[in-house]
Order: structure tokens, then C-alpha cells, then sequence
């Protein structure tokens, strides 16, 4: 939504005004102390969230290691959760599994689609539809992931079993689209949620970055007799690159932890199916909200080992992400 | 925001003249006629080869739209126009894909909301009545979901506020740098993770029961760097000038922040609030590990199992009959409304009090 872009500050604001030390007011007076005491309560409120960011670390660890330490399977590979059995035996071979093929399928969809809808924000649109539809846009990302759950549990997996018929008769072939004829509340279906889901964060982002993209070099283009098309292959697109990547990161990060969407969607199983279309698999959010209410000690904390996991995968991921932007943002300034 | 956005956009469109006058071209009307002629034949098919998914008919029409689209311009204007029309056509379709899903949403849910959604099932809680009976309504989450939320801004919204002042004013070196990249790194933590969190810290550590506020602080959690995000952005349109010249009259730096800095930006950090806490109104996640859910009103936030909307949602999705169908339906269209009128309310504000950005 709108706090995850970033609006370029007008130059004049990059560098706060220092403070005039000393300047004001006398020594020891009242202002010196009014100043101490504001910067150290802004500052203050920063550390806490670093503190929290480390305790939500140390919290998720300290539980999972009481988990593992019983833990019977291999927490890796085993291909089961019977987390409140007695020995416990669980591990994430199959939520991983499933966690990243509905991620990579959900952006294999919305990633293109998401850069084109920029484009078309950008460079195509007339006009008078470029700004509603930035704000529709928007709104899309404001609707509450439950309900998007909802909609796609309700409509689109009835709707779906025609679509699925026909990519069975052309590929089933390949075992990955075969299809039973089942309700189609499968991996390839909550993918296809998760992309729509994502679409928004992808698309704000790259918008962001064509709309940067310095005039002179698409005038320069255009000057050599280019079409809209070769002006944006040319040089939109180059000067984008980096930016898409990192708002393909986000939109990933979405998709990685998104929880009430695919647990309405998908009916799980602890295997892994090698058709994507079929129901069964699951992945650790979803994993988390459908075991949570039957677990015991152990099991809840054997659900927190998998929320640890999800966190470390998606901090890499979000933490990757940035550090492109930022990267950027530094060598881009010069041509801006 | 997004309007200052499109402002930078050129006045005039990006749109070549054909190379030389003599160069063939097709009619203006030529994509618009492609696009109905192509529906009209997909639906023809789907109708003729009896294809039960409209979505097969509009991967059809798509299909048939950008393929006529090259072939025909290939044949008469060339191959670099082609290209350049493919590329328009691919364009126009993604916009569709993108909107279809939002208008069936949006129509799905008001359509079958409707049919429940009315003063009663605002007015009465589920206390009492099984998920096979009809009847019942949304009071007992929609006051659960007030108070949490409503909690999570009173802890998010100062903290996030004041983060914001320090990474703009205040911050330099290291340590703000840190701030900047974790604040960034929260927004992407998922809902379910900061939901364990506080239940393995306030929960099981400290030994709590499930109430509202546990909610509440898992909802601060994430909602948190999405203020510090906002107001940031907020305050870093605030013109130096207007700083300079208040410590220019020897009003000191604390002073000069709350009495110029923040009244002349507070449109844009309201905003921000709102519309951080349209984002965490919905999230189900951390309600369902903390507070728990309940069927009867619980006004005490502090003590026992509350409700609220998305949990409602969840739970009468579970319970899986027509009744209980109906009711996630319109609770999701109360929930729907009251995001929606959030983000109207914050855009309202945010434009009628955008901050002159200098010059």
C-alpha cells in the first residue's frame, strides 16, 4: 500500500537542519533539558523496535529449541507432524515444499502481469485512468486477506474445475497438471490467490520506479525514431531492472507468510502431490492456524520451530529486497 | 500520496508519430475492433464447445486479441509496429486480469452480504446460537475488533511517531541506519509470526490467558513500522525553510519539531495512522493464536477470550453450512465497509491538508 513505496523527498529535505548546539537558549537552561529529553525519547522509541525485532528472534528460538530437543524426526526431512504424539515426530519437508511452490507460482502470475499493470500506469494509460486506476490499485491491496480466502474458497474453486480440465487434457501428460476431477482447493489454486494478493505491492513499487526513469533518456530514444515499445525496452526497462527485482522480493515475502488466504484455500495433506492441481500439501502459515487449536505443549512449540523458520526465510528475503532498493537509490541520485 | 506521484508525469504521452506519412497504418478504430471481434469468438467457443470456466473464455478471448493483434499489424505496417502493439495490447490485458479479480470480489461480497446483512445482525452477538441455525449476528466482533485495534494504535501510533521524528530529525550514524533497514524489515514480517511472538512471550513465558490486549500488542507489532514508514515520508516533506526559521528565532530544536514541524505535516501523519490501521483491522492470524474467539460479548479487553470481525469470518467459514456461509459473507461486508471507509476517510484527510512542499 502507500506506506511501502517511497516518494522521493523534494532535494531540500535530505539533510535536516543540525541542531545549533548551544546556540539557544543559555547553558543548563530549561531548553537544553526540553532538548535532551525529546531526542532521547524518539530515540528511545527506536531502540525498542530493534529490541523487539531481537526479542521476537530470541522468543521464537527459546521455544523451538524446546521443541526440537524432543523431537524425534529429522526436523528437516522428516515428511509428518505428529508433533503431540508421544515420541514426537515432525518436520517441514512438505510445508517448505509447499510454501515455496505456491510462492513461485503466485509470482511466475502476478509478477508479469504486476510490471505490465505499471507500465500501463506509466507509460500507457490515458490520462484521466491512470490516477483511479493507481487508486484502485490501492484498494486492492487494502482488502483483508480473509477475505480474499473467502472469495477464492467460495467462487473462484468452483470456477476453477473447467480450467483445470482443460490444462489436464493438454498437459496432464506432464504429471505436474494432472487433475482428479476434485474440488480444486490445491497448491496451483491458493498460487493463484497468493497472486492476486500480491499484485498490488509489485506493481506500486515498479510504478515507482518507471516514473523515475530519467525523461532525457526516453526522449534520447525517442529522438532515434523509436516505438513506445523500443523506448521502453531500451530504456525503462534497463533503468527498472533492479527495482522490479526488489519489488518481486516483497510481493515474495507476501506470499511466503500469508496465512488466513491459504488456509481457507487449500485443503492440506502431509504429502507432497506431484500434481499441483490436486488438493493435499500445506505450508507453515497455514500449517500454524490449522494446528494451533489441537496442539499440546510440545505441538505448540513445534508449530513456533516453523514459525522461526518462516521468520529467518522471510527476513532474508524482505532483508534482500531493501538492500537492492538501496543500493539503487544511491547510484541512481546522480541521473535522475 | 499517489497523486504526487503521477504529478511527475510528463504532461504530454509518450506517443510516436509513424516514421514517415507515406507509411501504412491501420484505422484507429483497429484495437478496439480486434478486442470486441475476439470476445465475440471466444465466447462463440465457449459456448459451442461447451466450456464451463469463464476463465477459459477470457484466456481465449486474450489469446485471440494479442495474436490478431501482431499477425494483422505485421502484415501492414511492419515488424517494428507489431512489436510495439504487441506490447501495447500485453499491456491493456494485464490491466484486465488485474481488475477482474477486484470487481468479482467486491461484487461477490456485496452480492451475497447483502442477503444477511442488516441493524439485527449488527446489533446481536452468536451468544446462544449453534453454527447450524440461522440467525445471529456481528456485535460481539465488531466490539472486539474496535477495542484491539484500538489498542494496537494507542501503543503503535506513539512509538511509530516518535521513531519517525528521530530517523528525520534526530538520527545519523549507525544506529539510525539500523532502524531505517529493520523498520523495513518488519513490514514484511508475516501477521502469523508476530502472533507467536507474543504467545510464546506473553503466553506461555508470563503465563497470561488469552484476552484482547495480547491481540492488541501482536497488532502493534505490525502495525508499527508501517507508521514509522508513513510519517516519515511525511515528515521529510516539511520545507527546511519552516525549521530554519523557528530556530532562527531561538525556539529550541524540541520545541521548533512539535509546534512547526509536526502540526504543519499532522493531514499526512494522520493519513498514514488510518491507513495502517485499516491494514491491521483485518489480519485474522494473531487473533486466532491470542485472543481466542468467543460467540458472546466481551467487553473487557484486558481479561478472557474476545471475537473479532476476520475471526468471525474464519470461524463461521469452519463451521462450513449455508447459515454459517451467509454470515462470513456479511461479516465480510462489514469489514469490507469499514476498511474501505478508513482508507476513503484518510485520503479525504490527506488531501485536504497536503502539505505545500516548499516551492
Amino acid at each position: 500500500m502507500d506506506m511501502t513505496k517511497t516518494v522521493a523527498p523534494p532535494p531540500q529535505a535530505e539533510l535536516p537542519p543540525e541542531a545549533p548546539k548551544g546556540s539557544s537558549g543559555t547553558k543548563g537552561s530549561a531548553t537544553h533539558r526540553g532538548d535532551r529529553i525529546f531526542s532521547g525519547l524518539t530515540k528511545g522509541s527506536g531502540i525498542t523496535l530493534l529490541v523487539i525485532m531481537a526479542a521476537i528472534a530470541a522468543f521464537l528460538t527459546w521455544r523451538s529449541i524446546n521443541a526440537l530437543s524432543v523431537n524425534e524426526g529429522n526436523f528437516f526431512t522428516t515428511f509428518d507432524w505428529n508433533a503431540n504424539a508421544d515420541p514426537p515426530v515432525f518436520g517441514i519437508a512438505v510445508l517448505a515444499f509447499g510454501t515455496v511452490v505456491s510462492s513461485v507460482i503466485a509470482m511466475a502470475l502476478a509478477v508479469p502481469v504486476a510490471v505490465g499493470i505499471a507500465l500501463f500506469i506509466s507509460h500507457y494509460a490515458p490520462r484521466k485512468l491512470a490516477s483511479p486506476l493507481a487508486y484502485v490499485i490501492d484498494l486492492l491491496a487494502a482488502v483483508p486477506s480473509i477475505v480474499y480466502g473467502l472469495w477464492g474458497a467460495l467462487f473462484l474453486v468452483p470456477h476453477l474445475s473447467g480450467l483445470y480440465f482443460w490444462l489436464d487434457d493438454y498437459f496432464g501428460w506432464t504429471g505436474v497438471f494432472a487433475y482428479d476431477g476434485g474440488a480444486a482447493r490445491s497448491l496451483f489454486t491458493v498460487g493463484i490467490v497468493l497472486a492476486i494478493m500480491i499484485l498490488p505491492i509489485v506493481t506500486n513499487v515498479s510504478r515507482e520506479v518507471f516514473l523515475q526513469v530519467p525523461r532525457m533518456h526516453e526522449e534520447a530514444a525517442l529522438a532515434l525514431g523509436a516505438t513506445r515499445w523500443e523506448v521502453i525496452r531500451m530504456s525503462v526497462l534497463p533503468f527498472g531492472r533492479s527495482g522490479v527485482i526488489s519489488a518481486s522480493m516483497l510481493g515474495l515475502g507476501r506470499a511466503l507468510g500469508e496465512t488466513m488466504a491459504v488456509a481457507t484455500v487449500l485443503s492440506p495433506s502431509f504429502l507432497i502431490n506431484p500434481s499441483l492441481l490436486n488438493p493435499g500439501g500445506g505450508t507453515f502459515a497455514q500449517n500454524i492456524a490449522a494446528g494451533f487449536n489441537e496442539a499440546g505443549d510440545i505441538g505448540r512449540d513445534a508449530l513456533i520451530a516453523s514459525g522461526l523458520v518462516l521468520f529467518v526465510i522471510t527476513l532474508v528475503v524482505n532483508g534482500g529486497a531493501r538492500m537492492i532498493i538501496a543500493r539503487r537509490k544511491e547510484y541512481s541520485g546522480a541521473n535522475a | 500520496m499517489s497523486h504526487a506521484v503521477m504529478d511527475q508525469r510528463p504532461q504530454d504521452a509518450v506517443g510516436p508519430r509513424p516514421a514517415t506519412l507515406r507509411q501504412a497504418r491501420l484505422p484507429r478504430w483497429a484495437p478496439l475492433g480486434i478486442a470486441l471481434g475476439s470476445a465475440a469468438l471466444a465466447i462463440a467457443t465457449g459456448v459451442l464447445a461447451d466450456l464451463q470456466s469463464r476463465a477459459q473464455w477470457g484466456l481465449i478471448a486474450a489469446l485471440l486479441f494479442v495474436a490478431t493483434t501482431f499477425a494483422l499489424t505485421t502484415a501492414v505496417e511492419g515488424v517494428r509496429q507489431a512489436k510495439d502493439r504487441l506490447a501495447t495490447s500485453l499491456v491493456w490485458v494485464c490491466f484486465l486480469a488485474a481488475v477482474v479479480p477486484l470487481a468479482s470480489l467486491v461484487w461477490e461480497t456485496v452480492a451475497r452480504g447483502a442477503e444477511m446483512f442488516d441493524l439485527y445482525f449488527l446489533t446481536h452477538s452468536m451468544s446462544g446460537l449453534r453454527d447450524l441455525q440461522p440467525g445471529g449476528g456481528v456485535y460481539h466482533s465488531l466490539i472486539g475488533t474496535l477495542q484491539q485495534v484500538g489498542l494496537a494504535t494507542l501503543i503503535a501510533a506513539p512509538l511509530g511517531l516518535l521513531t519517525a521524528v528521530y530517523l528525520v530529525e534526530y538520527g545519523k550514524g549507525k544506529l539510525a541506519k539500523a532502524v531505517t533497514f529493520f523498520v523495513d524489515v518488519m513490514t514484511g514480517i508475516p501477521s502469523i509470526v508476530a502472533g507467536l511472538f507474543v504467545l510464546s512471550f506473553w503466553i506461555i513465558l508470563l503465563d497470561f490467558g488469552y484476552s484482547g490486549w495480547a491481540g492488541a500488542m501482536a497488532l502493534a507489532i505490525l502495525m508499527m513500522p508501517i507508521v514509522v514508514r508513513s510519517t516519515e515520508e511525511m515528515l521529510k516533506l516539511v520545507p527546511n525553510e519552516l525549521r530554519e526559521a523557528s530556530l532562527a528565532l531561538g525556539v529550541p530544536k524540541w520545541r521548533t519539531i512539535l509546534k512547526v514541524v509536526l502540526p504543519t505535516s499532522i493531514g499526512g501523519i494522520t493519513t498514514g495512522v488510518m491507513l495502517a490501521v485499516a491494514r491491521i483491522a483485518g489480519e485474522t492470524a494473531p487473533i486466532m493464536l491470542l485472543v481466542f474467539g468467543a460467540s458472546s460479548i466481551n467487553n473487557n479487553p484486558f481479561e478472557g477470550p474476545q471475537d473479532s470481525l476476520p475471526y468471525f469470518i474464519w470461524t463461521q467459514f469452519k463451521a462450513g453450512n449455508q447459515y454459517a456461509y451467509d454470515r462470513a459473507w456479511a461479516a465480510a461486508l462489514v469489514l469490507i465497509a469499514l476498511v474501505m471507509l478508513l482508507n476513503l476517510l484518510a485520503r479525504g484527510i490527506a488531501r485536504w491538508k497536503a502539505p505545500k512542499a516548499g516551492h
